[in-house]
C-alpha cells in the first residue's frame, strides 16, 4: 500500500497528467483521496476510467484483481464502481473508485483494448457480475449479458431497495397459507 | 514396429515418441480437407456442444458451450450462475458475527479461508488486535483446510482422467482432516470457528496428539498418491504438456494462485503479504516451468507437503494466551464471568442481540485460498450490519482463463485443463 | 412344480397348507447336491423327518409376494445419479467414501445419466437458474424414482432465505428430507435407509399419494399396432392419460 504521501503523489501526478493533454478543458480526473487503514482509494471521474487505469499501469500496477461494484443508496451518486490494483514487483495496492449516478449508470468498459491503449482482459467476468447485480453499463464490452441471474431475469439484486425476497418461514400458524406445496 | 519400451522409466524420450507417433496419426486429414474446402465451408464443420451443467466431469455445476471442429476446441464460453445463492445480498442483512456462517459456504472446500477474509476485513476496519495464539491457530486450521481441499481436488481430478481408487485414498485422508476439525469445533465443514477478533474456543486437549499423529502419516501418503500418478502412464501422458498457458497471458486475465505458480509465476500471498502470522513460518512455494497441465498438478501435490510444514512448525510454536481479543466490545465473554460481572452480561447481551458497530470504511482485505487470491471486500456505514460484503474469488477470475487455455486441444485435454483449473462453483457464483 | 399364489396376508390355515404342500415336496430335496462327505448323516435332507424337516424348510426356503420381493430388491439397489450442486456435495463424496461405506448398502452405483438413474439426492442449494434443469433431468429418469433432499438448503431455504434459491418441493415431488448444513454422512445414510424402509414396506406410499397426484404416471409412446396405454406399467388400473407430469 502506499502510504499517504505516496498516495497524493499519484494523484498529483494523475492530475498534472491528464491535465496537461486535450482533456485539459474537462479538469483533472482525481475528485478526492481517501488514506483509510494503510490503505490509498483514489476517486475519480467515471469518464477517465481508462486513462487513469492505464497511467497506474505504466508506473506498475499491472494487476487488475477485482473489478467490484458498491451501492450506496441513498446517498447520491449511489452506484460504485471498485477497480482493485496490486503492482507485484513492490507488493503495493492501491483503489481507485468510481461514483455513477443511479438513473442511467454508464462507463467505459476497460475489458476491451481500444485505441487508447491495451485493456484489462481480466475484467470481463467481473464487469458482466457488476452489470448483472447493479445495473452499471459498461460501453464498449464486447458481451454484456447477466452472469449469475438468468438471462431473463428483471431488476439487479444487489442494489439497496431491491428485496432480499425469500420464503416465508413455515410455522404452524401459518403453514397452510404460506408454504406452497400443500398437504 | 519398435516403439518405447514399458520397462524403461517414463523419461522425456519415452513420452515424446508417443506425441510423434501420435501426431503421425493426426490431423492431417482434415487439414487437407479444410485446405481444401476453404474458409467459408469451415464454418459449417464447427460443431457447438453445451457440456453441463449435469455432466460428472464439471466439477460442479459449470456449463459450457464447447465449439468443435472434430475433436478440437475452437472456442469455448463458460455459463455460470446455476448455483448463485445471493450469498452477498444475505450478507447485509445480517450482523456481522452472523455473516460469518453465511459467508463460508461460498466456497465450500475453503470455508476457513472465507472466513478468514471476511475477519481479517471486518477486524482491519474495526481495529481490532487478534492475539497470537489465535493466529496461529487460524493458521493450523487454515493449511489443514489448504490440504483438505486439494485432497478433493486431487481425487476428483483423478476420477476424472481415470485413476478412480485415488479418489477413495483421498477421502481416507481428508476424513481425518475433518475429525481434527470436529475436535476443535465440533462441525466437519462449515465450522464457524473463526471469529472476528480471533477463534471461538481454543483446541480441546486430544486435538494436538491427534493432529501430530495426522503429520506424522500425511507426507507418507502424499508420497503414495504422487507415486500412483507419476507413474501412470495414462495421466502423464493426458497431463504433460497439454494446454499450458504462459505467466504474461495468466497475469493479464487475474488469475492466481497454483495456475500461476505453475506457469513460473513466484507470486504467493503467504510470502508476498503475509498475513495472521506467517511470517513466522518457514516454507517453500512450489513453482512449476512450463505451465501445463502437469506442472499445475505438481504444484498442488507440493503445495500438500509445504502445508504439512507450516502445520508442524505452528504447533510445535503454538504461543499461550487468549485466544480471542479480550475487546468485550468484539468478542463475548466468557461464560464464567457471565455469572459475576454485570458487564459483561451487559456486552454479551449487546453482542448477542445487536451485534457490534464497525466504523464507517471500506476495505478490501486478500488472502491465499488455495485457489488463489480470495479478497474480501467490506464496506461499513457505522452500524452494526455490513453495507456491502463482496467476495473476490479466485476461481470466478481464473474461469476467464479456461478459453484460453483449451484453444486447439482436444475434448479429453479439455476434461484434465477443467480438472487442473479447480474450479468450485459455489465460489464462482456465490 | 406348481406356484401357489399367496394371499397378501396369509393366515394360519394358508401358511399351513404351504408348509404341507412344500413338506411333501420331498422330490426337491431328494434331488440336491446334501450327500456331501462333510454332512454328517443326520442332516442329510433325504432322511429329515417331521419337526426338523419343518425347521430345514424354514430355513432355506423364502415365501413372499411378488410385490414384496421386487420392493425388496429395489430398496436395496438404488443407483443413485451423480448428482451434486454444492457443499452438500462433499459430505455424499464422504458417504461414499471409505470410512462411511455407501457400497454396504449396495448403492454405490452413481450414475451420470438420468435415465439409468433411479434416486437422485439433491445436494445442495438450488438456484432459480439450476431448478428448471433438475426438473428436466427428474423426468428423465424413469419410473420408479425417488428423490431425496440433502441439506437444509433444498429442503427449506437454509441458511438463505432469499431471492436466489428455491426450496426443493416446489418443483419436485421429494420422497425423503435429510437435515444437517451439510449433514454429516451418517445424516445422509440415515436418510437413505429411511427411504429403502419407506419403499420396502410399503411401495405405494411415494409422492403420488403425498401429494394426490394420480394421473401422473409416465405413459410411454404407444407401440405400433398395439392398444393404447399398453406399455402403462406404473398405473394399476390402466387410468385415463390425462398428462404425464404434474403442474409445475
Amino acid at each position: 500500500m502506499p502510504d499517504a504521501t505516496g498516495l497524493e503523489l499519484i494523484a498529483q501526478e494523475l492530475r498534472a497528467a491528464e491535465g496537461a493533454g486535450p482533456q485539459a478543458a474537462t479538469g483533472s480526473p482525481v475528485t478526492d483521496t481517501i488514506f483509510f487503514r494503510g490503505r490509498g482509494t483514489l476517486m475519480i471521474e467515471p469518464e477517465r476510467v481508462r486513462a487513469v487505469l492505464a497511467r497506474l499501469r505504466e508506473r506498475g500496477y499491472r494487476f487488475l484483481c477485482s473489478v467490484h461494484g458498491v451501492d450506496h443508496h441513498p446517498h447520491e451518486p449511489r452506484l460504485g464502481v471498485v477497480y482493485e490494483l496490486l503492482d507485484m514487483a513492490r507488493v503495493d495496492r492501491i483503489t481507485v473508485k468510481v461514483l455513477l449516478h443511479g438513473d442511467e449508470p454508464e462507463i467505459d468498459s476497460v475489458y476491451p483494448d481500444g485505441e487508447d491503449g491495451p485493456g484489462w482482459p481480466t475484467a470481463d467476468h467481473q464487469e458482466r457480475e457488476v452489470y448483472d447485480m447493479f445495473g452499471v453499463v459498461f460501453r464498449g464490452h464486447p458481451d454484456l449479458r447477466r452472469i449469475l441471474m438468468p438471462e431473463d431475469y428483471e431488476g439487479h439484486p444487489l442494489r439497496r431497495d431491491f428485496p432480499v425476497g425469500g420464503e416465508p418461514v413455515t410455522f404452524t400458524f401459518n403453514e397452510r397459507s404460506a408454504s406452497g406445496t400443500g398437504a | 514396429m519398435s516403439g518405447p519400451s514399458f520397462s524403461e522409466g517414463s523419461g522425456p524420450a519415452t513420452l515424446s515418441e508417443y506425441r510423434r507417433r501420435e501426431q503421425s496419426i493426426t490431423l492431417s486429414p482434415i487439414e487437407e480437407q479444410i485446405a481444401q474446402v476453404g474458409a467459408e465451408e469451415t464454418r459449417e464443420e464447427l460443431l457447438t456442444l453445451n457440456f453441463g451443467p449435469h455432466h460428472p466431469a464439471t466439477h460442479g455445476v459449470l456449463r459450457l458451450l464447447v465449439t468443435l471442429q472434430g475433436e478440437i476446441v475452437r472456442d469455448l464460453k463458460p455459463i455460470v450462475g446455476y448455483v448463485h445463492t445471493g450469498i452477498e445480498k444475505t450478507a447485509e442483512d445480517k450482523s456481522y458475527w452472523k455473516v460469518i456462517p453465511v459467508i463460508e459456504r461460498m466456497d465450500y472446500l475453503a470455508y476457513y479461508f472465507n472466513a478468514m477474509a471476511f475477519c481479517a476485513a471486518v477486524e482491519e476496519l474495526a481495529e481490532v488486535e487478534v492475539p497470537a495464539r489465535a493466529q496461529y491457530l487460524r493458521v493450523i486450521h487454515l493449511e489443514l483446510n489448504r490440504i483438505a481441499s486439494h485432497l478433493i481436488w486431487l481425487g476428483t481430478s483423478a476420477l476424472d482422467l481415470g485413476a478412480v481408487s485415488i479418489f477413495l485414498y483421498c477421502l481416507r485422508e481428508r476424513e481425518l482432516i475433518l475429525d481434527l476439525f470436529e475436535m476443535s469445533s465440533g462441525q466437519r465443514m462449515h465450522t464457524r470457528y473463526f471469529q472476528v477478533g480471533g477463534v471461538f474456543e481454543d483446541i480441546p486437549r486430544g486435538f494436538e496428539p491427534r493432529l501430530r499423529g495426522f503429520l506424522r502419516d500425511m507426507p507418507a501418503r502424499a508420497d503414495e498418491y504422487g507415486a500412483i500418478l507419476n507413474s501412470n502412464e495414462i495421466v502423464l501422458q493426458r497431463l504433460r504438456g497439454t494446454c499450458p498457458l504462459d505467466a504474461e497471458t495468466l497475469l493479464s486475465l487475474g488469475v492466481t494462485g497454483p495456475l500461476l505458480r505453475a506457469a513460473g509465476h513466484p507470486w504467493d500471498l503467504r510470502k508476498a503479504d503475509p498475513y495472521c502470522s506467517y511470517e513466522d513460518f518457514d516454507f517453500k512455494i512450489p513453482v512449476g516451468t512450463v505451465g501445463d497441465n502437469y506442472d499445475r498438478f505438481a504444484v498442488r501435490l507440493a503445495e500438500i507437503y509445504e502445508s504439512v510444514k507450516i502445520i508442524q512448525q505452528a504447533i510445535d510454536g503454538l504461543p499461550e494466551g487468549p485466544f480471542i481479543t479480550t475487546d468485550r466490545k468484539v468478542a463475548l465473554p466468557p461464560r464464567h464471568e457471565l455469572a459475576t460481572s454485570m458487564e459483561a452480561l451487559i456486552h454479551h447481551f449487546k453482542l448477542v442481540t445487536e451485534g457490534f458497530r464497525v466504523p464507517p470504511g471500506e476495505i478490501y482485505m486478500p488472502i491465499e485460498s488455495p485457489r488463489g487470491e480470495l479478497g474480501c471486500y467490506v464496506r461499513s456505514d457505522g452500524s452494526s450490519k455490513p453495507a456491502r460484503v463482496h467476495m473476490r474469488d479466485p476461481s470466478f477470475v481464473n474461469l476467464q482463463a479456461l478459453s484460453h487455455m483449451v484453444e486447439g486441444s482436444y475434448i479429453a485435454d479439455l476434461i484434465a485443463t477443467v480438472a487442473m483449473l479447480d474450479p468450485i462453483l459455489g465460489g464462482i457464483d456465490r | 412344480m406348481r406356484r401357489e399364489p399367496l394371499a397378501q396376508d396369509a393366515g394360519g390355515a394358508d401358511q399351513r397348507r404351504l408348509l404341507v404342500s412344500q413338506l411333501n415336496s420331498r422330490q426337491l430335496l431328494r434331488g440336491s447336491e446334501l450327500h456331501g462327505i462333510n454332512q454328517p448323516a443326520h442332516l442329510r435332507a433325504a432322511e429329515l423327518e417331521g419337526d426338523e424337516l419343518e425347521r430345514y424348510v424354514h430355513e432355506r426356503v423364502l415365501t413372499t409376494s411378488l410385490d414384496k420381493a421386487v420392493a425388496w430388491a429395489r430398496s436395496n439397489s438404488f443407483f443413485p445419479l451423480a448428482f451434486g450442486l454444492a457443499c452438500c456435495a462433499m459430505e455424499q463424496f464422504h458417504a461414499a467414501g471409505p470410512r462411511m461405506d455407501i457400497a454396504r448398502f449396495g448403492y454405490e452405483a452413481f450414475r451420470a445419466s438420468p435415465r439409468q438413474a433411479d434416486l437422485i439426492i439433491l445436494a445442495g442449494r438450488v438456484s432459480i437458474k439450476m431448478a428448471p434443469i433438475i426438473r428436466r433431468l427428474y423426468d428423465q429418469m424413469l419410473e420408479p424414482k425417488w428423490a431425496v433432499s440433502m441439506g437444509a438448503c433444498c429442503s427449506s431455504m437454509g441458511v438463505f432465505n432469499n431471492y436466489a434459491l428455491v426450496p426443493a418441493d416446489k418443483f419436485l415431488p421429494i420422497d425423503v428430507y435429510v437435515p444437517g448444513c451439510p449433514p454429516r454422512p451418517e445424516g445422509l445414510m440415515h436418510g437413505i435407509l429411511k427411504l429403502r424402509k419407506m419403499v420396502q414396506d410399503d411401495p405405494d406410499l411415494g409422492w403420488r399419494e403425498r401429494y394426490q397426484a394420480r394421473g401422473t404416471e409416465e405413459i410411454l409412446p404407444e407401440p405400433h399396432g398395439g392398444p393404447p396405454g399398453a406399455a402403462d406399467i406404473a398405473s394399476p388400473e390402466g387410468d385415463t392419460p390425462e398428462g404425464d407430469t404434474p403442474g409445475a
